[in-house]
């Protein structure tokens, strides 16, 4: 497949997914956020980092970069687009996804391995996955704590839209297994249309042979399997 | 020309832990009547401009497309002429 990552001023893990994307054998292009053209992509990557240096609220000013408008439109024509942490903080400011991420409700940055259970296999992002497997995959983040009114959590839950939760070894998501307050455990929600997923812990710093595990990989072997139509 | 004084508050619905921070730090301090404690944003914005009518509208345009977050943020601000 083809893969688009954007790199925007203060983006740090856009050379992490770049990496393993090629080392997966697809088509991978490094895209400045001054750029206009997505370059025809199965896949947009939005990675993680400080975007604008976190300047407002983190994801905000990305918001108006030229290559996002783009990344908007391809969203809206039903075009996969994966935002990781950084990345997740602009979906929400863009309005592709809903709620917003918080500071975490202890203040600090946070970065440590992190069990998350996969919810939901109806999504590019989880075909073929079973709902109920424990993934480890690192998180990085000060401003994570999902948050969204009453009202747009319901839809959340009633719509199947949290693909991942935070949880124990054992899988279960318990206030104890939430390292950073976000409501009803959430680490990552795709929108109504279910082709744009926000996470806050790092795949693709879980994808190479280079780290401790691989847990990461099971989500990216998940789009592949969406891309090449096997279910 | 006209200043905006913005300030950007978290809704009321949304928690403040950096407020909460706050409130155990001032009970340290012995202040122990402080119920909540919530942290805001100031802004300030010159304009050159004296129309109070369009800088106000001006301003509030900002305010929803940048400076305020509508899902957690509510904002209000004054014009001053300087």
């Amino acid at each position: 497949m083809r893969v688009s990552v954007i790199t925007f001023p203060g983006s740090n893990c856009d050379h992490d997914a770049y990496e393993v994307f090629v080392r997966r054998g697809h088509e991978t292009q490094m895209i400045w956020h001054k750029d206009t053209d997505l370059e025809n992509p199965d896949l947009v990557i939005l990675p993680g980092g400080f975007s604008y240096g976190d300047y407002l609220r983190c994801g905000a000013l990305a918001r108006f970069s030229p290559i996002v408008k783009e990344v908007v439109s391809f969203a809206r024509r039903g075009g996969l687009v994966l935002g990781i942490c950084n990345g997740f903080q602009i979906l929400t400011e863009t309005g592709l996804l809903p709620g917003a991420l918080m500071m975490n409700q202890s203040l600090r940055f946070i970065c440590q391995h992190q069990h998350l259970k996969v919810e939901s296999a109806n999504s590019p992002f989880t075909t073929g996955m079973i709902p109920g497997t424990i993934l480890d995959i690192p998180i990085a983040h000060k401003e994570g704590n999902y948050y969204i009114d009453d009202q747009g959590l319901k839809a959340l839950q009633d719509k199947d839209q949290i693909l991942f939760r935070y949880c124990d070894a054992a899988g279960m998501s318990t206030h104890e297994a939430n390292p950073n307050g976000a409501l009803d455990n959430i680490a990552g929600i795709v929108n109504d249309a279910r082709n744009v997923l926000g996470m806050m812990p790092h795949p693709e710093r879980a994808a190479t042979d280079s780290v401790c595990n691989l847990d990461g990989t099971q989500i990216f072997t998940a789009i592949e399997r969406f891309i090449n139509g096997i279910d | 020309m006209l200043k905006a004084k913005i300030f950007v508050q978290l809704k009321p619905s949304v928690l403040d832990p950096q407020g909460k921070a706050v409130t155990n730090s001032l009970s340290h301090l012995g202040y122990n009547n402080v119920n909540e404690t919530r942290i805001s944003k100031y802004i300030e914005i010159t304009f050159d401009s004296a129309d109070r009518e369009a800088t106000e509208a001006q301003t509030r345009k900002i305010c929803d497309s940048l400076l305020a977050n509508p899902n957690t943020e509510t904002y209000h601000f004054e014009l001053e002429e300087i």
